[in-house]
């Protein structure tokens, strides 16, 4: 897709983002200050599909937030090509939770926002790049559409659509196919392998589902709970292009066993500490009994 | 079908033909004539209090008179300038505010003080100073219009930026949008229905406000039509300027609706 029309050619513009030793802590007055991120380092190589996964409300919204500049961390750095950046630019577009798409724009409008605003394009031109992207995700007559005239799927994808126009050197994707029902996932998934497989994009994606992480994944990063750090860091040498057979493989199996040791450990921490809260309510109790 | 037809450009007399035979319009007006009904009931003596009430019948004769005399147009002429007047200044004095406010944390600590001081003072009282202060009745009468409207505005389009949700400023800033370009194509459009909804409910209070102004400070308008009849002890003509500032309120409710909807493209799906 490097050479639909676009003037910076794609190849070279793969990135490769470092994290390095991030703190981040949130202090609230009259709260106790909760410690999202802890000495905090991470690589998401160039042109690799690194996907973090950890227990909910482990930090990694946080340090995806951190990671496109739109919060600060305490101590630490985020680096792009070894060059260290702060608040967010188009070299690290994100891909939210919750759809960020303009409800006001039509999907073409939205899609071609960015090149426009910046008069890097002409609006030609930046549809016809648009096109062909809305084309391979299967948006092609949708491009008039307003976005709540879309399915939850088709305004993901449109999304993604969106962001890579704007030949990003990293895509940060932050649990960015969460509620959506099975079917949609499966098929969100396969349309990011794809997506990732043309343009070699860096990404970093974020969830909390393993079955997710290991079929999109090239190296599976588990985050420790709170506070968060990298505890493990797993390859995930399976085969490429992936589709649903991969999940019946021995080595499939292997690495989602590694990963799951990991991440339950980090899951049970959090209901060790919910028992330890249970026990002090017991006590509350008990002592208000007369 | 009929919903389909109000949309997709179909001729004018087809739109028209299918909302009356559609079930909204049908619904509205069996409320309408429900009313009529009770009313010639009350008025004929079968319901309690409401003998003194003029039938729908005397006062469809009277609103016949009043439709043939130069003063009931000059009236809604009046009444509807100072509406005019109120309204577009509180907007074009409002949005700006509202916006500035919601956009600038400094500008909003500074003013909204002041703003949530005067805010609860009704526009009726306002009437006093206003007379003492403008020099001439009818603006006095526009600015107790445009108070009623203004502060309505200003709520609402506050409120509407700071619902914006952060992830849609967040992208477009991430894109490289500079903070104007964020302003003007996001912060801006994003507020549009909340701007609407200020209209919409601002456009309500600016009648309400009109005709009680004119019944204390205005020789004309339909505020002072309906007085006179009072005055007078004629209670069809009471009537007459009721129904007339119910309508005229309809109305301008219904334009102000075609302007939102004209603003708000995305809004009219489906």
């Amino acid at each position: 897709m490097g050479n639909n029309g676009s003037k910076n050619g794609h190849g070279q513009d793969k990135g490769e983002l470092v994290i390095e030793n991030v703190t981040r802590v949130f202090r609230l007055p009259g709260a106790p200050s909760c410690t999202a991120l802890q000495e905090c380092s991470l690589t998401v190589e160039r042109g690799k599909l690194t996907v973090l996964v950890g227990p909910s409300g482990c930090g990694k919204s946080t340090l995806a937030n951190i990671a496109a500049g739109y919060d600060h961390p305490d101590s630490g750095r985020v680096l792009i090509d070894g060059r260290p950046v702060t608040g967010s630019g188009r070299d690290r577009i994100m891909v939210f939770q919750e759809t960020a798409l303009w409800p006001w724009m039509t999907v073409l409008k939205n899609a071609t926002f960015g090149p426009t605003m910046l008069g890097e394009m002409s609006r030609s031109d930046a549809e016809d790049k648009a096109m062909v992207l809305l084309e391979k995700v299967g948006l092609k007559d949708f491009k008039d559409k307003y976005p709540a005239q879309l399915s939850g799927g088709m305004q993901r994808r449109a999304e993604l659509c969106r962001a890579l126009v704007m030949n990003p050197k990293v895509m940060i994707l932050d649990e960015p196919f969460r509620g959506l029902d099975v079917m949609t996932r499966e098929l969100m998934q396969e349309y990011l392998l794809k997506l990732f497989q043309q343009t070699g994009l860096t990404m970093l994606f974020i969830t909390s589902e393993i079955e997710e992480a290991l079929f999109l994944a090239d190296r599976i990063m588990v985050m420790t709970n709170l506070p968060g750090t990298v505890k493990t860091t797993v390859e995930t040498d399976l085969p490429r292009p992936r589709d649903y057979q991969v999940l019946a493989t021995e080595r499939y199996r292997q690495i989602k066993s590694q990963v799951m040791e990991s991440l339950y450990e980090e899951g049970a921490k959090i209901f060790q500490r919910l028992d330890g809260i249970q026990d002090l309510l017991g006590n509350c109790q008990a002592s208000s009994q007369p | 079908m009929a919903r389909a037809a109000t949309i997709t450009g179909a001729p004018l007399s087809l739109r028209v033909r299918n909302f009356v035979f559609s079930g909204q319009f049908v619904r509205g007006s069996l409320a309408v004539l429900g009313f009529f009904v009770i009313w010639q009931a009350g008025s004929m003596g079968l319901l309690p209090f409401m003998h003194a009430i003029p039938t729908p019948i005397t006062v469809a004769q009277a609103f016949w008179e009043f439709m043939h005399t130069a003063k009931y147009w000059q009236s809604w002429l009046d009444s509807t300038l100072r509406v005019m007047y109120g309204f577009v200044a509180a907007q074009l004095l409002g949005i700006p505010l509202g916006l500035g406010m919601g956009w600038n944390r400094n500008f909003k600590d500074f003013s909204y003080p002041l703003f949530e001081l005067m805010r609860p003072i009704p526009p009726l009282a306002w009437v006093p100073v206003s007379i003492l202060f403008w020099p001439t009745n009818e603006i006095s009468i526009a600015f107790i219009t445009f108070i009623g409207a203004f502060f309505t505005i200003v709520v609402n389009v506050l409120g509407g930026v700071s619902a914006i949700p952060r992830q849609l400023v967040n992208a477009a800033v991430s894109f490289g949008a500079s903070p104007k370009q964020v302003f003007w194509r996001i912060v801006l459009p994003a507020t549009i229905p909340s701007i609407v909804t200020g209209m919409m409910v601002g456009i309500g209070i600016t009648w309400n406000v009109v005709i009680a102004a004119e019944m204390i400070a205005g020789n004309t308008g339909l505020g002072r039509l309906t007085w006179e009849a009072y005055l007078a002890s004629h209670t069809p003509g009471i009537i007459v300027g009721m129904i007339s500032i119910g309508l005229a309120g309809y109305v301008s409710s219904m334009a102000v609706k075609m302007i939102g909807d004209w603003l708000m493209p995305w809004k009219k799906i489906f």
